[in-house]
């Protein structure tokens, strides 16, 4: 294609500005909060230094869990978005989720866990350190692209919850906000959007809750403020703008399980022998990879098979 | 007999129904040409097998709107854009067949085999084209001489091809049904157009012949 791409940023040059930005809320959120404890059983003095953390190793490139296949451009991630909530088209997202409002932010974490209550966003994030992943993300709809994701592994917050034994399953939820989300002024699905993992899985180090990509605060469409990604299933696990996490005892009931339970499973892990019934998943079109005729064989897991011991002994064709 | 609205439809709107036909082609060699203002997005190969898809079922739609037009309006040479019309759908239909073969799978066959034996959204498609590649090639003046009444049944047949058209469209989608039922909605007035005077003649012209032999 003779289509005018921007050249890839490498890694080593993401453009620290917005970043900046967004210490210097942490930063602000930090002080303005003072001794009020924000996150019971931390002191002032822990939540101030692990700040400066945040601060100092904010982005740290992890290569142990990245890949190093080409990267999608920024433009691509950010203008082929499935994310319904603003628009069923690939384009909308682009175009509806501008002035989408991430800041105030609270989610909600709530159920089987010690630690629940209802968290500004920045309380969340101040004691985790804040990782640069290079992921593979593998789509149902047989596309895929390379994103350089901008998180931590959600195991770290899961811990610091403290899940107690009755806690099997993790439950996330979108906002609900027909105002600020067009898309949910119709019911093409379930409102709010719903997904969940067990809890093995959602303990898995692959499995982060993504702030940032390309080295920028997450733009609205890709899920702002706060995301799941989970790089062995298909997309639409990896649910956007979280508000609530919810430590439950029972499989959650995701969205698109409810919207049609033969298509979309629960486990919903990448798998070349599982065909969707409308499509076969035994090939992807790498978005960007420069030829028209890239199909590429899907790997199962997406490629990420340290996930497949999470799996031993059960059928994949049964839990799809 | 040439009025000057036959004229008119002749030379200005059926060259006019013609480029429109070439225009999603265009449009797709403009955006892989890498035309200023042409965007085929991040994935141009989906878009580009959306665009002719999409075009080729208004166009099926839009023939199958000539009748009940002509009918409405009374303007007898409005018939004229029929084949055009008919003839855009056709090639916009081959298109994406073509292009889903060649490039979205890359002449897979094993995927492809098992696409229009397994799954209903692509045998219903390619069950439309199929029935479309016949009414192309007897669209012809001379066929239409040649058939005689036999011409009107077997183009009658692009009443299943629209149908599954719609439907191809309405299975493929993941969610979001509101389009494809709005062409399902107009094909269904189309075809309920005809029905409810294929009735009205039934009645009133079918007594008086009935009389008339009597
Ligand atoms: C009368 C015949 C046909 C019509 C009117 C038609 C029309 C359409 C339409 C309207 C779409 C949806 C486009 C969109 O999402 O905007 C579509 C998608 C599709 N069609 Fe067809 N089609 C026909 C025949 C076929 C045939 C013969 C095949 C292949 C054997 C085929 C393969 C596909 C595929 C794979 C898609 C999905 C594209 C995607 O993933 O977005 N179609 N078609």
């Amino acid at each position: 294609m003779a289509r005018y791409r921007p050249p890839p940023i490498p890694a080593s040059e993401i453009t620290p500005e917005p970043v900046y930005r967004a210490r210097r809320e942490f930063m602000a959120g930090a002080l303005a909060l003072g001794a009020g404890a924000a996150w019971p059983g931390e002191s002032a003095a822990q939540m101030v230094m692990n700040v400066s953390v945040v601060e100092k190793l904010q982005f740290r490139p992890n290569p142990r869990f990245s890949t190093d296949e080409p990267k999608n451009t920024f433009e691509e991630i950010t203008t082929y978005n499935n994310f319904y909530e603003f628009g069923t088209d690939k384009s909308d997202p682009a175009k509806n989720a501008r002035s989408f409002r991430t800041r105030p932010w609270n989610v909600a974490i709530e159920g089987e866990a010690e630690v629940t209550g209802s968290f500004a966003l920045e309380d969340l994030l101040k004691p985790h350190a804040l990782e640069a992943r290079i992921y593979r993300l593998r789509c149902v709809e047989a596309w895929s692209m390379v994103i350089p994701w901008i998180g931590f592994p959600l195991g770290e917050l899961v811990k610091r919850c403290k899940p107690t034994s009755r806690a099997k399953y993790v439950e996330f939820t979108t906002l609900l906000d027909p105002k600020q989300m067009p898309g949910q002024r119709f019911p093409v699905i379930q409102w709010p959007y719903v997904e969940g993992l067990r809890m093995d899985e959602a303990m898995h180090p692959l499995a982060i809750l993504a702030v940032g990509l390309y080295g920028e605060v997450l733009p609205n469409q890709n899920g702002a403020p706060l995301r799941l990604v989970v790089p062995w299933k298909y997309g639409f696990k990896s649910i956007k703008s979280i508000v609530r996490i919810r430590f439950t005892e029972k499989q959650p009931r995701t969205s698109w399980e409810l919207s049609a339970p033969r298509e979309y499973g629960f486990y919903a892990n990448v798998n070349p022998e599982v065909d969707h019934p409308r499509w076969s998943q035994k090939r992807e079109r790498r978005i960007g990879a420069g030829s028209l005729w890239d199909r590429r064989p899907t790997l199962p897991f997406n490629g990420y098979d340290e996930v497949a011991g999470l799996y031993r002994g059960m059928d994949l064709r049964k839990f799809f | 007999m040439t009025t000057a609205a036959d004229r008119w439809v002749r030379f200005g709107l059926k060259p006019l129904v013609y480029a429109a036909g070439a225009g999603p082609f265009l449009y797709v060699a403009a955006g892989i040409a890498g035309v200023d203002g042409v965007n085929l997005g991040a994935n141009p190969v989906e878009e580009i097998l959306d665009i002719l898809g999409i075009w080729g079922l208004y166009f099926l739609l839009a023939t199958l709107a000539v009748t009940p037009l002509r009918q409405a309006t009374g303007w007898v040479p409005l018939m004229r854009l029929r084949r055009p019309l008919g003839l855009a759908a056709f090639f916009c239909v081959l298109g994406h067949f073509l292009f889903y073969l060649v490039v979205d799978r890359a002449l897979e066959l094993d995927t492809i085999g098992e696409d229009i034996v397994k799954r209903p959204f692509i045998t219903v498609g390619f069950a439309a084209l199929l029935i479309l590649v016949p009414l192309a090639l007897t669209s012809t003046q001379g066929a239409m001489r040649r058939l005689g009444r036999r011409w009107q049944s077997l183009h009658r047949m692009v009443y299943v091809a629209a149908f599954l058209g719609c439907l191809h469209y309405a299975w493929q989608v993941k969610a979001d049904l509101r389009e494809p039922l709005l062409y399902l909605a107009i094909l269904a007035f189309l075809l309920g157009w005809r029905w409810v005077r294929h009735q009205r003649r039934l009645k009133h012209v079918a007594p008086a012949a009935f009389e008339r032999l009597g």
